[in-house]
Order: C-alpha cells, then structure tokens, then sequence
C-alpha cells in the first residue's frame, strides 16, 4: 500500500483524517494545558511565599 | 408545645401557598410564558391545524417545560433571604421531610396552572378533544418532576449570580427524559392510540424523583447555607 | 489489615510527591499504547467489508465515548466519596477530572458525526447514542459551571459533588429513555455498531486505544491534581519545603 493510497482511506480521507486529527489535538490540549495548570499553581504559591517572606 | 412533623409540613406548605397567592404575577408569568411561547409556533411555522397537530405534543411539552422553569429559583429565594431556611434547618424537623411540601407548594402554584391552561393551548394547536386527559396527566407528572429535580436545582444555585441561567442549564438535561415521554405520550393520544407505556414509565420517573429529590435538595440546602 | 496507606493518602503533602512519582508511569505506556494503536488501527488492520477504511474512525471514537464515560464514574464516585467521608482530596479528584471528562465527550461527538456521515449520510442522528453523549456533555458543563460560579472553594466542592451524584443516577435513565424513543421513532435505517466479533486483528488497535486512552486519564488526572493541591493548600507548611526543593 503506497503513501497516496493511505493518505486517501478508501475515499473517506475527509472524514477519517479530522477525526483522528481532533482527537490528537485534544489529547495533546489536554496535556499542556494540565502542566500549564500545574506550574502557574506553583508559581503563584511561590510568588505567596516570597512576598510572605519579605514582609516581617 | 413540640410540634410534630406533619404539623410542620401542613404548615410549610400553606404557607408557602399563601405567600404565592399573594404574588398574583408570580403565578401568572409562566402561565403567559406558556401561552405565547405556544402562540410563536403558529406563527413561525404554520397556521394549518393539520401540520400543527402533528408537532403539538412536542411544542406544549417544550413550552410547559420552559414555563416551569422560569419560576424554579424563586423556590427557596425568599427563604434565604429572610432567614427561615435558616430556621428550616435549625428547627430539629427532619430536612428532607420538610422539603417535600415545599415542593408540593411550587408544584400547586406553578405546575398545577400550566397543567390547567393546557388543553385549551391545545385546542389551538389542533389537538383533538380525546387527546386531552392524557395531555393533562402527562404535564401533570411532567411538571411535577420538573419542581422535584428542579428544587436541587434551586437549593444548589441559591443565591448565586446568574443563578438562573445556570438553574436551567442544570435542570434540563435531568429532565430530558420525562420530556421524551411526556411529548410521546401527547403525540400517541393525538393519533388516538392508548399512550399507556409512556405515562406508566413517567409515573415511574414521578415517583423516583419525589422519593429521591428531597435527599439531595436537604444537602444541597445544608451546603449552600454555610 | 493495616489502613496506614489510604489514609496517607488523604494527605495533601504524601499525596503531591506519590502524584509526582507515579505520572511517568501512566504517560509513558499511554503514549506507547496509542501509538502502537495508532499503527495498527491505521495501518495494519484491514478494511471493513461494508464501512471500508471510514471503519477506522472506531480507533479514536470508541475510546472517546468509553473514556467519557468512565471520568464521569470517577468523578460521581470521587465526590461521593469526598461528601460522605470529608476528603477534599476527593472533591480535587472530581474537579480535576470534569474538563479532561468534557473534551472526551466533545470528541466522541464530533468523531461520532464524522464517522455517521458518510455511513448514515448525515453529519447528525438523534441516534440514542449520540443523544445520550450529548446529554452527558451537558452534565460535564453543568458541572463545570456550577463550579465556576461559587466562589467558595468548600461550598463549591459540596455543591458539585450533589450535581456529580444525581447526575449518575441520572444517566443510565437518560441512556435507557433515549434508547426507548429511538425505538419508538425508529428511522429505516437500524444502525448496526454492535460489535458481535471483531476479527483479532481489527480488535487489538482498540483494546491498546482504550488501556492507552485510560492510562492517559491517569497521567493527565495525576498532573491537574497536583495543580489542584497547591491552589488548595496555598498557605500551608509543607507546600514551602516542598516548592524549595
């Protein structure tokens, strides 16, 4: 089975490439956007801490 | 004297319905809601009582469900604000127990209205006559499930900014089901077939969501008292 | 049967560093597993006698739907669990996994209505499925937004927790009822999606999608949760010798 072939599906390109497309964006998304969420928790915990740490 | 629990919800629920009455346009905007949204439908769509008839159990479900809505977050508004849900939750009755006739009372002010406008909506729609008790009971317990979910609606938005909006977005997809049945039932009375199924299966649904609904309405009201 | 583990683990500190220690272990086969699923669902299997390569569409579809589905358990179970035994960790549990939850039910909608096209010929049906999966996504924003709207961490976490609750014992009722009026307003197509046997070499690229897209959950779930905790426990003592190191 060649490259064009493949890219073709049968003829349902247009339906089977966005699908799996989508569904690896949004996984990726997910990803990102849980570390995102992650470090801007630590950072503003840091942020609290430090400024905790400058005041007497 | 130590009042007894069926004391206490005798009275709540009197109460409640004095307090309603009172408010004539509290009882009477769903009614009217309920009779335009049905009058858009003519309108936008078509005037032929023929056409009309064959989405009617559809469009007056919708329009009741949405009509009922719209007086869901007064529930427990007025309570909240002038502190006898406080006294509800501190007054040693069972919260569960006294939340069922509060229900009881937003149903027989708000429901029980729509309930009796409708098969005059009906008629408009092209509904024939033989159609009309099953439309009855069907909003009957149609409405009735929407004031028992729709209470852990109203207990877990109280007093929250656009409660409302999110009271609705909350309530609806919990009453999806009754509205599949409730219209089906409509549609099946309307084409002169015995709508026993449907009905059966929204008494079911009734009876469920009066048993359980209290459950989560008295710790929905707990939370949202804190 | 001694219960010293679980109860560390309703420890925000023990559980942060256990979080930390066990992702790798949930991203790493995860992305193995779909990757190899990929291969095999996109390359190796053959096409189907009726659907032809728009069968395809079943490797990410499926384990959408059934990933939607099983963050909903966790999140009904997650609260209850935080409701009746007062662990807030459950409550970041269910908090954190309504979003990841969200979007798999959006993906198994969209992936469902490409796949429907070209075998129902419609990009929508209110197929009982897909209404029910719809109902469901309405479930997640609902929560989502009940969450977003009280400002009260505590009250907020309850609240959801009684919406996560009802909204389970809601759905096998939501699923059975759209089944009912699908029967009842049956179209002349009976779509077919049971699977009675899949031939094993089109079945192996999904059993590795699903484990893959489960593990993946974990490994997401574990990273949100670690953000959960620090927001929850900001002022805490331990968050400072931890964030040091």
């Amino acid at each position: 089975m060649n490259l064009a072939e493949f890219l073709g599906m049968g003829g349902y390109a247009v339906y089977v490439w966005p699908s799996f497309g989508l569904t690896l964006i949004l996984l990726i998304h997910n990803v990102r956007a849980a570390r995102r969420y992650h470090a801007s928790a630590r950072e503003q915990a840091m942020r609290r801490i430090d400024s905790s740490r400058k005041q007497p | 004297m130590q009042t007894s629990l069926t004391q206490a919800m005798a009275l709540t629920y009197r109460g409640d319905l004095v307090l309603a009455f009172r408010r004539w346009e509290q009882i009477a905007q769903p009614v009217v809601f309920f009779t335009m949204v049905t009058t858009l439908v003519p309108l936008a769509l078509s005037p032929e009582l023929g056409e009309l008839r064959e989405i009617a159990g559809g469009v007056l479900w919708i329009a009741a469900l949405l009509a009922a809505l719209l007086g869901l977050e007064f529930m427990y508004r007025a309570d909240h604000a002038d502190g006898t849900l406080e006294q509800m939750l501190l007054s040693g009755q069972p919260l569960a127990w006294l939340v069922l006739p509060k229900t009881a009372a937003h149903w027989t002010a708000s429901g029980l209205p729509l309930v009796l406008v409708s098969p005059l909506l009906a008629i408009s729609l092209g509904v024939p006559t033989d159609a009309l008790w099953t439309l009855m009971i069907s909003l009957a317990l149609g409405t009735g499930i929407l004031s028992a979910l729709g209470a852990i609606g109203a207990a877990l938005t109280l007093g929250l900014r656009r409660g409302s909006v999110l009271l609705s977005l909350l309530v609806l997809p919990l009453a999806m089901p009754a509205l599949i049945f409730g219209a089906r039932a409509v549609d099946m009375a309307i084409h002169g077939e015995v709508a026993r199924g449907p009905l059966l299966l929204l008494g079911a649904m009734f009876v469920l969501s009066l048993t359980l609904s209290p459950v989560a309405v008295s710790a929905a009201l707990r939370i949202s008292q804190e | 049967m001694n219960w010293t583990w679980f109860h560390k683990l309703a420890s925000p500190p023990h559980f942060y560093r256990l979080a930390g220690r066990m992702t790798p272990w949930f991203g790493w086969p995860a992305f193995l597993l779909i990757a190899v699923g990929l291969y095999g669902g996109l390359v190796l299997a053959p096409p189907d006698y009726q659907q032809g390569d728009a069968f395809r569409i079943v490797y990410v579809h499926a384990p959408s739907a059934w990933m939607s589905m099983f963050v909903y358990a966790t999140m009904a179970t997650a609260s209850a669990i935080g409701l009746v035994w007062r662990i807030k960790l459950a409550h970041a549990v269910a908090a954190a996994a309504a979003p990841i939850g969200a979007w798999f039910a959006f993906a198994a909608l969209t992936t469902g209505s490409l796949w429907g096209k070209p075998m129902w010929g419609t990009w929508w049906v209110w197929d009982a499925r897909l209404t029910s999966e719809l109902i469901l996504l309405f479930l997640y924003l609902g929560f989502i937004a009940l969450r977003a709207s009280i400002d009260d961490r505590g009250r907020a976490d309850r609240a959801c927790a009684v919406l996560a609750i009802v909204g389970v014992i809601n759905l096998p009722i939501i699923h059975y009822s759209v089944n009912w009026w699908n029967t009842l307003h049956q179209g002349s197509t009976v779509t077919k999606f049971d699977k009675p046997s899949m031939p094993f070499d089109m079945l192996w690229p999904l059993l590795a999608m699903l484990l893959g897209f489960t593990l993946y959950f974990g490994a997401v779930l574990l990273t949100r949760l670690r953000g959960e905790v620090i927001r929850r426990e900001r002022d805490a003592s331990w968050l400072r010798e931890e964030l040091a190191r």
